[in-house]
């Protein structure tokens, strides 16, 4: 399969600062490439290198087989962009807009017409198509941001953050969209800063901090790389968690963690084999437990682990 | 991806100049439809004229020309339809500044269009802003007892005279929209570089009252001469260096400010 986007060794500049220091990505057609990374991590520098909006400072990347500097032209007439950058024009109805777009695209005045039809109904815009876009819901602009880097049927399609401040709901909506875009043979790159999101919709994750690659690999090679497994235990009696803790380091070999304001403990686990010798001996102990599970580790602790701090504190930071 | 894919043939090279011209109409168009939407901005936009029309006239007419109100409404409209215009070219950089603000021009950027299409499809879209400001400025003048003194196609004349140095005038405005990072500031910065060019001058009173050195700026400032050829055009004297004059500043201040407008617009977005 050939990569639909690939990039190699960018490099982006402001000032002193290095928005990307030497990052390289590949999207193999077809695929959904998830690009997770905290707030000013780069991924909207990689993004707008991709979309031609922005020229890297070092390395090369092409779309579509077209290299993003020297065949710009090209990969524009390949590609849509959906962000909180490339927006659509508020004051323009949702109408008005996807028909501008298609006319600049070469659409004929009804093929436009027609086509922006299309996109609003699909994405349920059919009732506000005549309003001006300033009166749409959170969940309603993004949907139209949406339908408007769709009007050109592109290849592939760019989404930086997509579900941005979002609630719930509008959230499973977008991504159920996105899913039956990845259905008709779309290739995707998707900008999150949400685990989950990368983790619902991703076939590939690269994880970037600081301008730089530091995992790639699908959900499960990442959730696997970071200790496979987290085995979370409640005991019975509160005053036992000393106990507990040691025996479950004696089986591990690391301290494990303590969570839930101290009644829950947490641990990595390479494999589920050390799990009955663990149970026995707290048995033999006369512990008792209130809970014992064991799941897979989420991306959040692959986040953790890789960058040493949580998404969520650069999110608030951000606050 | 079947039948309906824009390029089948794959991705064409290169955009033909004919391509640009239609994006930059496309894009003309939604500057006019944005217009016809905005009811605020067209009231601002007719309501400005009528209220200095009214202000000037009534204000300083009396004290200006002899205590005769509708002689000075004769000798300051072409003054003030100047001025309107010129300050409507202030739209011109605050529409941009905002569209880039809002990502709307990069979205533009993301699109097989020719690179200078938004820019012109903004100008071009704006002159129907001009167009209605002098519409209005002309209109309520004569409401107010303003004679046109020549001949309908000489006052037609001096408002093409207008629109053309309008034309010229929203390059500087453009690249204000484009240094200027907030729509604030375009029009605080706006407004601040164009009262001394629209006081210093004859627009609005005869030159000969100002001490030396502010009638030596005055002379020189194009909108003196702007606004001498359009009272020739429109209640009679001389017209002739004055029109000749005002559109070599305007072709001046064209090639000055239209490619620092465009590399600034190309650096910005």
């Amino acid at each position: 399969m050939t990569d639909a986007i690939k990039a190699e060794g960018l490099v982006k500049n402001f000032g002193k600062t290095a928005a990307l220091a030497g990052a390289d990505l590949a999207a193999p057609a077809g695929t959904v490439l998830g690009l997770l990374g905290p707030n000013g991590a780069g991924k909207t520098t990689a993004v707008r290198i991709l979309t031609t909006l922005l020229l890297p400072d070092g390395g090369h990347a092409t779309v579509g087989g077209y290299d993003v500097v020297r065949d710009a032209h090209q990969v524009r007439q390949l590609i849509g962009l959906t962000g909180q950058y490339a927006s659509v024009d508020d004051g323009l109805s949702g109408t008005n807009n996807l028909i501008m777009i298609g006319r600049l695209l070469g659409l004929s005045r009804s093929a436009a017409r027609a086509r922006s039809a299309e996109l609003l109904a699909r994405f349920d815009l059919a009732d506000a198509a005549a309003r001006p876009v300033k009166t749409y819901s959170g969940g309603m602009r993004r949907r139209i941001d949406l339908a408007a880097s769709l009007v050109g049927r592109p290849q592939v399609l760019f989404l930086d953050e997509p579900t941005t401040g979002l609630d719930p709901q509008a959230r499973s909506d977008v991504w159920e969209m996105i899913r039956l875009l990845v259905a008709d043979g779309v290739t995707v790159l998707l900008t999150t800063q949400y685990l989950d999101e990368a983790d619902q919709l991703a076939d590939d994750i690269v994880v970037i901090d600081h301008g730089r690659v530091i995992a790639t690999g699908t959900p499960d090679e990442l959730k696997a790389k970071v200790g496979g497994q987290v085995l979370e235990i409640l005991p019975a009696d509160l005053s036992r968690m000393g106990d507990v803790a040691a025996i479950v380091a004696g089986w591990t070999g690391v301290e494990p963690a303590v969570a839930t304001g101290g009644r829950e403990l947490m641990a990595q686990v390479p494999s589920a084999a050390i799990l009955p010798g663990i149970v026995r001996q707290l048995d033999e102990n006369g512990i008792e437990l209130s809970e014992f599970s064991l799941r897979k580790s989420s991306l959040d602790e692959v986040f953790l682990t890789l960058t040493g701090h949580r998404a969520d504190d650069m999110e608030k930071a951000e606050v | 991806m079947t039948a309906a894919t824009l390029t089948p043939t794959g991705p064409a090279r290169r955009l033909s100049p004919l391509t640009g011209l239609r994006n930059s109409l496309t894009l003309t168009w939604r500057s006019v439809l944005k217009i016809r939407t905005n009811s605020e901005d067209l009231l601002g936009l007719s309501l400005q004229p009528i209220m200095f029309l009214l202000l000037f006239t009534y204000v300083f007419g009396g004290a200006i020309e002899g205590g005769s109100t509708s002689k000075y409404l004769q000798y300051v409209l072409p003054g003030i339809l100047v001025q309107t215009v010129l300050f409507a070219t202030l739209g011109t950089g605050l529409m941009l500044n905002q569209d880039i603000s809002a990502g709307i021009f990069d979205r533009f950027r993301s699109l097989p269009i020719a690179r200078w299409a938004p820019l012109a499809g903004a100008i071009m879209g704006d002159v129907t802003r001009y167009v209605i400001s002098v519409i209005v400025t002309l209109g309520f003048g004569m409401i107010l007892g303003f004679r046109v003194k020549t001949n309908p196609f000489a006052a037609v004349g001096a408002c093409l005279l207008v629109l053309a140095f309008a034309l010229a005038m929203c390059w500087i405005s453009a690249l204000i929209g484009m240094l200027v990072k907030t729509p604030q500031g375009v029009q605080t910065f706006g407004f601040t570089a164009m009262f001394p060019i629209v006081f210093a001058s004859g627009l609005l009173v005869p030159i000969q009252t100002m001490p030396g050195w502010l009638q030596a700026f005055a002379k020189a400032n194009p909108m003196t001469l702007l606004a001498a050829a359009c009272r020739g055009l429109m209640i009679g004297g001389p017209v002739g260096t004055y029109a000749w004059e005002s559109m070599v500043w305007a072709l001046g201040i064209l090639v000055v400010f239209a490619p620092l407008a465009v590399r600034a617009y190309r650096r910005r977005t």
